[in-house]
């Protein structure tokens, strides 16, 4: 009747999770209790969860993220008191088989559910405004989307309190991820988390691709698109073309798993190490997916605040594609020591090599870009210069990993730890922080609290280079990655010294929450009434803060590269001198929160093997898109009154700002 | 219709449902973009499995061509079929549509039903997808493709439903278009597994 | 109604036809009943039947896109073009890369 599924699943034994548990349920009644006694349910789901709007789609995208890089950090931080602890022969506190559970949901949680949605969401806010756009090309697509993620996230947070996770690392190699070596369910709840969130990534993908394409207003051709988006197209191209390949394969290993067929398998056959080509033939394009938004947003900052037009726009523009198709020619590095040979890794360690230039000419642009400006170092500014020069670091060392016979004594050693961190935190994680407290008025109308703002960076990135250079030594050192517990007395003082940077790093997570906390609590005293509160260059900037839901009234007609800075030259502060007419947009849809539902149901029910309840979840989601296509009343019209009220609203506001 | 006009006004977002026709079309292109890299991963794999038959049956030993050509005309004459589904879709004859995509339909579960004997057939005798690599990759490389093409019918049906209740309107007729794209797709991937699986493994 | 931008069009243009259908059903056969002749009845020398129903399909592919899908180069479908061909060139690569890097994690393997 339940499949596997018993009360054993929940793990009653072990004591760290249980008060997990009990911590996380607390908190979660207090914060429904919260909503319950302040009456918002209705509010949150007319608003928020039935919005189709990308504005609402990409503040929720970023919450969850956020509260996603909580979990996943509380495992960083578990996974370095255990090594601090460990290191000098005692067993630490955590077992192996909790520990390996523990650094494989920090890997899937960071890149899957912290990263890409933490992206996405700024993907969302941020495009079609640039564009000049009202909304992106499939709304409702894009609410699906957004709850397909959100059921990804749900399924591996469940795995915490009823079943476990898998131990095999954050790209679950087989033998090991198979059924003969993993038969519990952990492997199974990363296979179908990966699965549905990934749908919901594709088809994002496919939104913003169109929509950069197809919905750019009069007069934006694609060379006057600001940076930001032109990086979300490549971006869009790579998840397209890189997320069916993670679809079959990890298709290929749930049948494997399921139905004992023998893709991977060690008998009959089978090849486990065309799992470890085609998962990374996906997984190098997902850093790129992961780090040229990120470029985009420096390139935006560098800009605005150095208040010059962007250096080398072309070349940064032709850096991307060049990246965007070179991505695709590099993924063995990843595997350098795992048999291709001499000349398959030649050929890859030469190209890896290549696509750092295009990189390198990126840092030199935004340098340029700075040269000669009038900088103001704001939030933003401090993140971008910390970007360069972590980046430049990280990028160094990954140059270096690029050589085949290096990277046969540095594979899988800290080196390659601090490598990736050094470029997944100093390029992506600073980038989505830039771009937070860049974008943050624009989403909200009030700024965020700068002196917490300032406290973070610092903490960041002084606890970062704590954290992770170490390592770097430490991989020369000997020190391989998911050591359970060691005894190398020399390892001990470095790995302290990073326990420390990473409590600093605590630190600025800490004031982080703060400042989000005080923001809100100051948001009347800053509130922002210009729209533009940098200012900034391009089209975003010209909407109100937040922005209507329509996003123009009217769309603007674009003359050049910097639209706005270009109107703020010829004396147009705003675009709501318009004649105003009524305007076609989306209708809200529950759908999407019932697809979400169903396809946590469906997930679940398969990773528990309760075959009534998934298929009876497939048919109800199928059914749920069926009721859709008979769905009339899909769109609305606003009305030109309703348009003249918004606008002369805002109006009335600017004067009086 | 006008094009988008480049150099006027920017209000061409009231042009409403025909851009949204095509927007819906291009961007299920897109999609069968990626559909086509999905299978691409699975024909590696073939490719790379092909020889692992762990002393069980090759291909040789199992494929039987006259068979595969009887599925593979079923494939193209329901792809004919249902351009001429779209003919009278363009002429806006609703009858016309219905039973051309009846036929359509009939043919596409021809073509499932002599694949499901097939495989039926393969299991019976002990050569199942888990008896070895090779027969793995076959059985899910050509049964992905046979669950895209059920897919496809259910949609079908569902449409042929829906144009009988409402006819030819502009949603219809562009989901109409859309199932097309993915039906022709269909016939192209279809054209690539008798290559790949049947041909080359006989040759 | 006339949405130019599709990748096959609508009425009034001359893709699309009974003449286009007919005629690409016609070469879609001739294009399958070849192959598969050559691979029940062998006649030619194994290389040469490979690359003959190799290209027989990389033809019909072509075929099924002109007759059927109605790709053109006109400028409303330009994207669909673009993106068709960069999914080519992905697949080139991907398929291609795959197997050289496979046969050589195979061929180290010493036989194994």
């Amino acid at each position: 009747m339940f499949g596997k599924l018993t009360w054993d699943a929940i793990p009653f034994g072990e004591p760290i999770i249980m008060y997990t548990l009990a911590v996380v349920g607390l908190i979660g009644i207090g914060g429904i209790g919260a909503i319950t006694y302040k009456r918002k349910w209705t509010y949150l789901w007319k608003e928020w969860f039935t919005s189709v709007d990308h504005k609402r789609i990409g503040v929720m995208y970023i919450v969850v993220a956020l509260v996603m890089l909580l979990r996943g950090f509380a495992d960083a931080l578990m996974m370095r008191t255990q090594q601090a602890m460990a290191s000098d022969g005692s067993p630490g506190y955590l077992p192996p088989e909790h520990y390996d559970q523990i650094f494989t949901a920090h890997g899937v949680i960071m890149i899957f559910f912290m990263a890409m949605p933490f992206v996405v969401g700024l993907m969302n806010i941020v495009v079609p405004l640039q564009i000049g756009a009202r909304d992106v090309a499939y709304p409702f697509l894009n609410a699906v989307s957004f709850w397909l993620f959100v059921s990804g996230a749900v399924l591996v947070n469940l795995s915490l309190g009823i079943g476990e996770f898998a131990r095999t690392g954050w790209v679950a190699y087989p033998p090991l991820s198979g059924i003969a070596y993993s038969p519990g369910v952990g492997v199974d709840y990363y296979i179908w988390s990966l699965q549905i969130s990934g749908i919901g990534t594709l088809l994002t993908g496919l939104n913003f691709f169109v929509t950069i394409l197809k919905m750019r207003t009069t007069g934006m051709t694609l060379f006057r698109m600001p940076v930001f988006t032109w990086t979300v197209l490549c971006t869009s191209i790579l998840i397209l073309a890189a997320f069916p390949i993670l679809t079959a394969t990890l298709f290929m290993l749930t049948l494997d798993r399921y139905m004992g067929m023998h893709f991977f398998t060690n008998e009959l056959g089978g090849n486990p190490m065309m799992y470890i080509n085609l998962i990374w033939a996906w997984g190098h394009p997902e850093v790129y997916i992961l780090i040229l938004p990120a470029f985009g947003i420096f390139s935006e900052v560098a800009s605005t605040f150095s208040r010059k037009r962007l250096f080398g726009y072309y070349s940064l523009v032709w850096a991307t594609i060049v990246i965007t198709v070179l991505s695709f020619i590099v993924w063995v590095h990843h595997f350098f020591t795992m048999g291709a040979g001499p000349n398959v890794n030649a050929f890859f360690g030469i190209m890896t090599m290549i696509i750092a230039v295009p990189t390198g000419v990126k840092i030199f642009t935004w340098l340029f870009t700075m040269y000669r400006g009038r900088v103001r170092f704001e939030t933003p500014m401090l993140w971008t210069v910390g970007f360069i020069v972590t980046f430049s670091i990280g990028g160094m060392t990954g140059v270096l990993l690029a050589v085949p016979g290096a990277d046969f004594l540095l594979h899988n050693s800290l080196f390659l730890i601090a490598h990736f961190h050094n470029v997944i935190i100093g390029g992506a994680v600073f980038g989505y922080l830039c771009g937070l407290t860049y974008w943050f008025p624009k989403a909200f109308g009030f700024k965020l609290y700068d002196p917490l703002g300032r406290a973070a960076f610092w903490c960041w990135l002084g606890g970062f280079y704590l954290a992770f250079m170490p390592s770097y030594f430490l991989g020369f050192m000997g020190m391989t990655r998911r050591l359970n517990h060691f005894n190398v007395p020399e390892w001990r003082p470095l790995l302290l010294l990073e326990m420390v940077g990473v409590l600093i790093i605590l630190c600025g997570v800490a004031c982080q929450v703060m400042q989000l906390i005080v923001s809100i609590r100051k948001r009347h005293e800053n509130r922002d009434h210009t729209g533009d509160p940098w200012d900034g260059r391009t089209l975003e900037w010209a909407t109100a803060s937040p922005p209507p839901f329509y996003n123009f009234a009217e769309q603007p007609v674009v003359h050049g590269i910097d639209a706005y800075w270009g109107m703020k030259e010829r004396g147009v502060k705003t675009l709501i001198d318009a004649d105003f007419r009524k305007i076609h947009m989306p209708c809200n849809t529950s759908l999407g929160v019932v697809i979400g539902v169903l396809s946590t149901v469906l997930g679940f029910a398969l990773v528990w093997h309760i075959w009534w309840l998934a298929i009876a979840g497939l048919l109800a989601t199928v059914a749920a898109l069926v009721v859709r296509s008979y769905d009339q009343h899909t769109e609305y019209y606003v009305t030109a009154e309703e348009v003249e009220r918004v606008e002369t609203e805002r109006r009335q506001l600017m004067a009086e700002a | 219709m006008s094009h988008i006009v480049l150099n006027e006004t920017a209000h061409q977002q009231e042009q409403g449902y025909e851009d949204a026709g095509s927007l819906s079309l291009f961007g299920f292109w897109v999609y069968l973009m990626t559909d086509c890299i999905l299978f691409a991963t699975l024909f590696a794999t073939y490719a790379v499995l092909g020889q692992s038959v762990a002393g069980g049956p090759g291909a040789a030993d199992i494929f039987e061509l006259p068979y595969v050509l009887g599925e593979t005309s079923l494939l193209l004459f329901s792809s004919i079929t249902y351009g001429y589904a779209m003919l009278a879709n363009h002429r806006k004859d609703k009858r016309r549509v219905l039973q051309w995509l009846g036929v359509t339909f009939v043919l596409g579960v021809g073509f499932i039903a002599m694949e499901l004997n097939e495989f039926h057939h393969l299991i019976a005798e002990g050569y199942g997808p888990q008896r070895s690599a090779f027969l793995t990759g076959f059985f899910t490389l050509v049964g992905t493709h046979g669950l895209h093409v059920l897919i496809g019918l259910v949609w079908m049906a569902l449409l042929m439903i829906q144009v009988q209740q409402r006819g030819l309107c502009c949603v219809n007729s562009t989901r109409l278009s859309c199932l097309s794209l993915f039906w022709h797709f269909l016939d192209i991937v279809w054209v690539c597994v008798f290559t790949v699986v049947y041909l080359f493994g006989v040759i | 109604m006339s949405s130019e931008s599709q990748v096959h069009s609508s009425a009034g243009a001359s893709q699309s036809s009974h003449k286009s259908y007919n005629i690409g059903f016609v070469l879609a056969a001739l294009l399958t009943l070849i192959p598969f002749g050559l691979a029940m009845y062998p006649s030619l020398p194994r290389t040469a039947t490979f690359l003959l129903v190799l290209a027989c399909a990389v033809i019909q592919i072509l075929v099924h896109m002109v007759f059927f899908l109605h790709l053109t180069t006109a400028r409303e479908q330009r994207w669909s073009l673009v993106a068709l061909v960069f999914t080519v060139v992905i697949i080139v690569l991907l398929v291609g890369l795959s197997l050289w890097i496979m046969y050589y994690v195979h061929y180290n393997m010493l036989g194994l």
